[in-house]
């Protein structure tokens, strides 16, 4: 595979975890989920209000940590 | 010393500071006045976009409006935040990599065309100057309120500090005049909060303390305030009250707009490479992650204690800041079964939007309404939402610096976000308009006396807005997001991974996602508001999330077009190839 197809399944597969945090867990399986208690969080509501935005940056600097090894074994 | 005297104090120092770094990083090329040399470094850039970002109403209003969302307010959390992810992942890196200073220059010359490139700039500005005459007003207020000047007043003096540090210090002086902006505005939205959650539930992080339990019994603050508001009437807290595809598609739409925002775009290209530009975005979006997991702890903690202090509380007994606030407007109580205590519910305490006070008071020292009673209800309690905010240092019962604090917090965000949305309009018209298009003669230096001479018409033009705000600029703020994630979004994201996408697609995707947004949201909120609600929109979704749709219109329209147009020429390939490369 070229970088670039490397590249676009790195983005693909991260851009799946952000659509699973946020609009799949905060949103449309919210409800399934909410019998899952953190403290006093039921999970859904968790992920709607503070835990969506924890894994964005997780996704970031994991991006940003892979793909500058990528980069680095292209230019070598 | 008196929280006048020292507000006056806070916001003075805070303004001489914001001066004082102006003046020792004013710009002296086009290269600096637009993208600050490229030297920014990323956790510098990362702040200064958060500052950026998070406006007057981020700062000021979105507690207060998650406090009374409930669930719903998920929508903004989510939807300001994840388009980080895109921005870092799909746009920032690539735009950097392209190397020039604006966001038109991106789409002029990979979409060989002048046209596509003016067509983007009326795009620009038009999203822009949606945002920026609300900052304008938000200015106004917040000097009106904690210094008790004229909003006019306010909003002049707030033009004159924005002119003195975006026009001589171009985006180096915007860049680190944000940089100590952010740190003002973070430390004044902390300090309230996080004394508010040691006071109920002794947790010193309110992102656990909100789903901790209250002090002193066993009971989560969530399920308490979720069955608080139940036997008021309310509907739970944690629940959504919108259709789900309504949720989805505002959430979507807030996502994908502010990825195309071109402020925020703008701020990528201070720093030095592509590596710098995704892990700024990262930074960027740790910094506002602070503010933003922080409101919605505060919005609970705050609707939860409105209720216990309000509630069948005799008037007299009202704690101190709710007569404060009800004496500067934000309040009011009617008594509607003249029984002297407060009851709070659903519904509106009164006729129309505002209370209008009569200027005498009641019987119990309560300022009275000409505003007729609405006895549909039984709501007695009128709350202005942006209170919240505003009203937890004396709700905590913190020192009256806290109050100082929060005021020039205030004032840093709404002019943070001005000063860069101020830099992308000026750049628009001296760079892409007259040097990229009109007059392409002109020298550095006369392009650098344009750019300043349009931010300062800008700026001009902007606080006459605040100053006499359209009816419609608060409604319209939000639907800027629609707009950029209708327009630019699409033809960035295809620009960067398609090689295929051509000049007449992109043109035809910008202008049919700008007309169907803008037709969508001025026909339900303004030609026939009256129909505003779910039974009338298309596949029930609202005007706030109706950019999606736009966007797949865009999208759908540059596929199908791209297949009956000529290729690209080789030189756009060639320049899609060069910014894919490490």
């Amino acid at each position: 595979m070229s970088f670039w197809q490397k590249n676009l399944v790195l983005l693909s597969s991260l851009l799946f975890f952000w659509f699973f945090c946020s609009f799949g867990l905060g949103i449309l399986f919210s409800e399934q989920i909410s019998f899952i208690k953190i403290g006093g969080f039921e999970l859904g509501f968790w992920f709607s209000q503070q835990g969506s935005i924890y894994t964005f940056i997780i996704i970031i600097f994991s991006y940003s940590f892979l793909i500058e090894k990528l980069e680095n074994e292209e230019k070598d | 010393m008196e929280a006048q005297t020292l507000t006056y104090l806070f916001v003075g120092l805070s303004f001489a500071l914001y001066i004082g770094i102006a003046v020792a990083s004013r710009a002296k090329s086009t290269n600096e006045f637009y993208v600050a040399g490229k030297g920014v470094n990323p956790v510098a850039n990362g702040m200064a976009t958060a500052a950026d970002w998070m406006s007057a109403s981020s700062f000021l209003s979105m507690a207060g409006l998650i406090a009374f969302l409930g669930r719903d307010g998920s929508v903004y959390l989510m939807g300001w935040t994840g388009g980080y992810v895109l921005l870092a992942l799909l746009l920032a890196p690539y735009l950097r990599k392209y190397g020039k200073y604006t966001v038109p220059d991106f789409i002029g010359e990979r979409y060989y065309s002048n046209v596509a490139r003016v067509v983007s700039v009326i795009c620009l500005i038009f999203i822009s100057f949606i945002y920026i005459a609300g900052q304008m007003r938000g200015v106004g207020i917040v000097f009106s309120r904690f210094l008790e000047v004229e909003i006019e007043m306010g909003v002049i003096i707030g033009m004159g500090i924005v002119f003195i540090y975006a026009v001589l210090g171009g985006m180096k002086g915007i860049t680190y005049t944000q940089v100590a902006q952010y740190c003002v505005m973070i430390f004044a939205y902390l300090v309230p909060a996080i004394f508010l959650s040691i006071i109920l539930t002794d947790n010193p992080f309110p992102q656990l303390g909100f789903g901790d339990k209250l002090l002193g019994s066993d009971i989560y603050l969530i399920d308490k305030l979720d069955k608080t508001l139940v036997d008021l009437g309310f509907a739970p807290y944690t629940e959504y009250s919108k259709s789900m595809i309504d949720v989805f598609c505002i959430t979507a739409a807030l996502m994908f707009g502010t990825c195309g925002l071109p402020h925020v775009i703008v701020r990528f290209f201070t720093v030095p490479d592509m590596q710098a530009a995704r892990r700024s975005a990262g930074y960027a979006l740790v910094f506002i992650a602070i503010l933003y997991t922080t409101a919605p702890a505060v919005a609970s903690f705050a609707r939860l204690n409105f209720v216990d202090s309000v509630q069948n509380t005799f008037y007299e007994d009202a704690p101190s800041w709710f007569k404060n606030w009800e004496n500067i407007g934000l309040i009011s109580w009617t008594d509607k079964n003249q029984d002297g205590k407060m009851q709070y519910s659903p519904g509106s305490p009164f006729e129309g939007n505002k209370p209008n006070y009569s200027g005498d008071r009641g019987e119990f020292g309560q300022r009275l309404l000409t505003n007729m009673s609405d006895d549909s209800n039984t709501n007695e309690v009128y709350l202005d939402r942006d209170i919240i905010v505003l009203a937890n240092p004396e709700i905590a019962n913190l020192p009256v610096w806290v109050i100082a604090l929060v005021a020039a917090g205030g004032l840093a965000a709404a002019l943070s976000t001005t000063a860069g949305l101020l830099l992308v309009i000026s750049s628009a018209i001296s760079h892409d308009l007259l040097k990229q298009t009109f007059t392409p003669r002109i020298s550095e230096k006369q392009e650098l006396t344009f750019a300043r001479i349009a931010a300062a018409l800008t700026i001009l033009l902007a606080g006459f807005l605040g100053i006499y705000p359209p009816a419609f600029v608060a409604q319209v703020v939000a639907f800027a997001f629609g707009l950029a994630a209708s327009t630019l979004f699409p033809v960035l994201f295809m620009g960067i991974f398609s090689k295929k996408t051509t000049k007449e697609a992109a043109i035809t995707g910008m202008i049919a996602g700008l007309v169907f947004t803008f037709s969508y949201i001025v026909f339900f909120k303004f030609i026939s508001p009256e129909l505003n609600s779910s039974e009338f929109w298309l596949l029930g979704i609202s005007p706030e999330g109706i950019g999606v749709v736009g966007m797949a219109i865009n999208f759908a329209l540059m596929l199908i077009i791209t297949r009956a147009s000529n290729a690209p020429p080789q030189s756009v390939v060639s320049l899609v190839e060069s910014i894919r490369r490490p």
